[in-house]
């Protein structure tokens, strides 16, 4: 058993979280203007990097919040996570 | 002519022989009972305004401001279910009513409250053995030290999304999707069965040979 712990939920088993792939993949300022190599790249070409990954994860079965977390890849050990900058709320240290 | 009114039926009305029967056998260790329907709404509201307050005053309780937790409203609860998202029922009041009176206090703050009184069905365990029971199924530490009275959650149980609501020690609320009631109630009369008298670990019944069925030929040792 794998533990996330969510930022708004605490620790929970991996299964109750669904992966989202790369986190900050920014969206095209200009996307009428981009080649279809381009837009190919912004759909399908993802960072594999051998160690800290940024990635998004959504804890499905619990608060259903998407979240950024900081994954090694080469241990599976959760670095860090982080909620959505701009989400309403708090984190689970600071609600109200 | 046939009379097409639609009555409401309770989702597990066809698991609720089973249920009792369960319970009358298990008396004293555990007990599975269908809590009748409640008006029930999902509530959004930015948790940071006068929103949260604001609801409180109109619904005459406090709302759960920890994650995980539950408080208790004059004629149901409040269930923190995210950040910004609440889940209020109120036994009394018809569904119409509660959403629009939820809604009404909210939308003032830029919330919304949406009826959702048919999403969910909610079984009540209670007993000695209703936490063992539970935990069979769940990754979630359900011992009363780390889930005491007040706090609720949101898990798998099985294979399905349930929430938890922890009433006592031996009394705890399973609320859970409609669609999913059916497997979650089958889960929990077979997750029963180690509690039954007589119950022997590991035991498998000898298959009886079926009449008319000619004995299958042994193919020796593979």
């Amino acid at each position: 058993m794998h533990l996330i712990a969510c930022p708004w939920c605490g620790p929970r088993e991996e299964t109750e979280f669904s992966y989202g792939g790369q986190a900050h993949v920014p969206y095209p300022e200009h996307p009428a203007s981009l080649t279809d190599e381009q837009w190919a790249h912004f759909v399908f070409f993802r960072d594999n990097p051998k160690g800290p990954f940024a990635e998004r994860w959504v804890h499905t079965v619990g608060c259903r919040r998407w979240f950024t977390a900081v994954r090694d890849t080469r241990t599976h050990r959760f670095l860090s996570v982080d909620p959505l900058a701009g989400t309403p709320g708090p984190t689970r240290e600071a609600a109200p | 002519m046939a009379d097409r009114t639609l009555a409401p039926a309770h989702p597990l009305a066809s698991r609720r022989t089973t249920l009792t029967a369960l319970s009358d056998e298990l008396t004293g260790v555990l007990s599975l009972e269908l809590e009748n329907p409640v008006a029930a709404v999902d509530l959004r509201v930015d948790p940071r305004g006068d929103g949260p307050a604001a609801v409180a005053a109109a619904v005459g309780g406090p709302l759960p401001a920890r994650p995980d937790s539950w408080t208790a409203l004059p004629a149901g609860v409040a269930l923190r279910l995210g950040p910004d998202e609440w889940l209020l029922t109120d036994a009394v009041a018809r569904a119409e009513d509660w959403e629009f009176h939820v809604d009404e206090a909210a939308a003032a703050h830029g919330g919304t409250a949406v009826d959702v009184s048919a999403q969910r069905t909610t079984l009540r365990v209670r007993g000695p053995a209703a936490r063992e029971l539970l935990s069979s199924g769940c990754a979630i530490d359900l011992r009363p030290a780390s889930f005491p009275h007040g706090r609720c959650a949101q898990t798998l149980l099985g294979q399905a999304a349930v929430l938890l609501v922890a009433h006592e020690i031996d009394d705890l609320q399973l609320l859970v999707r409609t669609s999913f009631a059916g497997y979650v109630a089958d889960w929990l009369v077979d997750a029963a069965t180690e509690f039954r008298p007589g119950f022997r670990p590991g035991f498998r019944p000898e298959p009886q040979p079926q009449p008319g069925l000619r004995p299958q030929p042994s193919r020796g040792t593979p």
